[in-house]
């Protein structure tokens, strides 16, 4: 299997930091923010991003993590259903604004069972997303509001997003 | 889980136990919400089919069963065809054309949901079994120990009560020696099941409470039936109390800070006394409360592609239009 790296560590890093400052600009701070990772690699993404919002505002947004299992259009069609684990939303999602974070967005089925799973703990005034790598090849109609690095894919291709919080070392590469 | 049916906890692996007990976290954290209800059983179909009285753990499973919002079909016995002279095997071949995904059995012949499962394609739980098993109970015993006090592994349990006709004294000696803990079965010698031969994990047998108690992180108290005493196995029960209650006395011999356990419903006054059931030690609320969380894991580890394809009666050949 060969493998092509994407991305390195400078440019994760780069894009982390652009996005943060997307953020701030389009919501004006960060105020009401709040920053919801998917499990398992959106999680450590967005606690990057909070502390280079930190950096930029001297606000920590506070920090979610989504287990988004119980809300995938595939669980009845596989043999086993799969681990789950526990979701954290620490505040009240009602009336604030989320930026919802993912490491990869493909078809766009995750990011679906995300927000479906983010209604059950309450009315947001606003959902975005931020990626840090967009394959293309979307199922459903989603997009993201922040984006790290659009890569052109074929379908059969596998885009792996690696960080030292779970592999132990950035980088993110494609498998063919 | 590669499993089908959820028995007896004699054929669970200890890593199949730390599994639903993670599953059981993570269904914690979904009875916390607002909003209890999440979507992955959608589409199937639970029945419980109970032929013994029984409130909490029926209707444990039915919150369970609707909390990850699939349907949820009661049946029992008195008020079904049961009472017409329908056998076990008839009703459950009617309840699967139903297209039932997985059933919840409560019988008081033990053995009766390994027949169910025999004729069934879908899961069975057993809900308990006459003095056979009661697995769903052990586990959410499990994972109340666990809770409190950390890994069940290297703790000591005494059992006390009418060990005899006790299948959540049997099913408890396999979760918890599986799971790594000591277990002690106590109780007068007429309420105590000959040990050793019947194939159940090496326990010790005390017939004295307060020696027992020692040491002991957790004491689980079993429902003392007024039967008993008619039946001759009991001399009175004012003996029983005498020397098995578990009283605050008795209970500063284990640990400080041990677990009080009951699986419900108490005789309060009789096998436990009211200061030691809502004590500080108590947890047999968090028991009841653990309960849905539980039943919420098998259900959601039991129900995949597997379980629904079986259950899917094949189209007769020729059947398409």
């Amino acid at each position: 299997m060969a493998e092509r790296v994407l991305m390195t560590e400078p440019e994760i890093r780069r894009a982390l930091a652009r996005i943060a400052h997307e953020i701030v600009e389009r919501n004006a701070g960060v105020g009401d923010l709040i920053l919801v990772g998917i499990r398992t690699r959106g999680v450590p993404l967005a606690r990057r991003l909070a502390e280079k919002l930190e950096e930029l505002e001297n606000v920590h947004p506070p920090l979610g993590e989504l287990d988004i299992t119980f809300y995938r259009d595939d669980l009845g069609r596989r043999a086993l259903h799969p681990v789950v684990h526990r979701s954290e939303v620490p505040v009240d999602v009602n009336d604030r604004r989320i930026v919802l974070v993912d490491d990869v967005l493909f078809t766009g089925r995750s990011i679906r069972a995300a927000m479906d799973a983010l209604m059950d703990f309450g009315r947001p005034r606003a959902i975005q997303l931020a990626i840090l790598v967009d394959r293309g090849h979307r199922e459903l109609p989603i997009r993201a509001d922040y984006v790290g690095k659009n890569v052109p894919t074929a379908r059969d291709e596998e885009v792996q997003v690696r960080l030292t919080e779970t592999d132990g070392r950035d980088e993110v590469v494609i498998v063919r | 889980m590669n499993r089908r049916h959820v028995l007896d906890l004699d054929d669970f692996t200890a890593d199949e136990i730390e599994l639903v007990m993670q599953t059981t976290d993570a269904m914690k954290e979904v009875l916390a919400r607002p909003i209890r209800r999440v979507p992955p059983l959608r589409g199937k179909t639970i029945v419980t089919l109970f032929y013994e009285n029984s409130t909490r753990t029926r209707v444990s499973f039915e919150l369970a069963a609707k909390n990850l919002s699939a349907d949820v079909v009661n049946i029992t016995a008195s008020a079904s065809s049961v009472t017409k002279g329908e056998s076990l095997v008839d009703t459950i071949r009617t309840i699967q054309a139903l297209g039932a995904d997985v059933i919840v059995i409560r019988h008081s012949q033990a053995g009766a949901p390994y027949v169910v499962a025999q004729h069934l394609r879908g899961s069975v739980i057993n809900a308990g079994d006459g003095w056979h098993a009661h697995p769903t109970q052990s586990l959410l015993d499990l994972y109340t120990i666990r809770e409190r006090l950390g890994p069940v592994a290297g703790k000591s349990v005494v059992i006390v009560g009418d060990i005899l006709h006790s299948r959540v004294a049997r099913s408890n000696v396999w979760g918890m020696t599986r799971a790594g803990a000591r277990v002690t079965l106590c109780g007068p010698a007429t309420l105590m099941p000959p040990l050793g031969g019947d194939g159940l994990p090496p326990v010790t047998v005390d017939y004295d409470l307060d020696r027992a108690l020692e040491g002991a992180d957790v004491v689980m108290a079993l429902r003392i039936q007024r039967e008993r005493q008619t039946g001759g196995m009991l001399p009175s029960l004012r003996e029983y109390v005498e020397r098995y209650q578990l009283t605050p006395a008795r209970l500063r011999r284990a640990r400080p800070g041990a677990l009080v356990m009951h699986p419900g419903p108490m005789n309060e006054g009789v096998e436990i006394s009211p200061e030691v059931a809502y004590g500080a030690q108590s947890v047999i609320e968090d028991q009841v409360a653990n309960g849905v969380a539980v039943r919420m894991a098998l259900l959601y580890l039991l129900v995949g592609e597997r379980t629904t394809e079986l259950a899917a009666a094949p189209a007769p050949v020729g059947a398409r239009r």
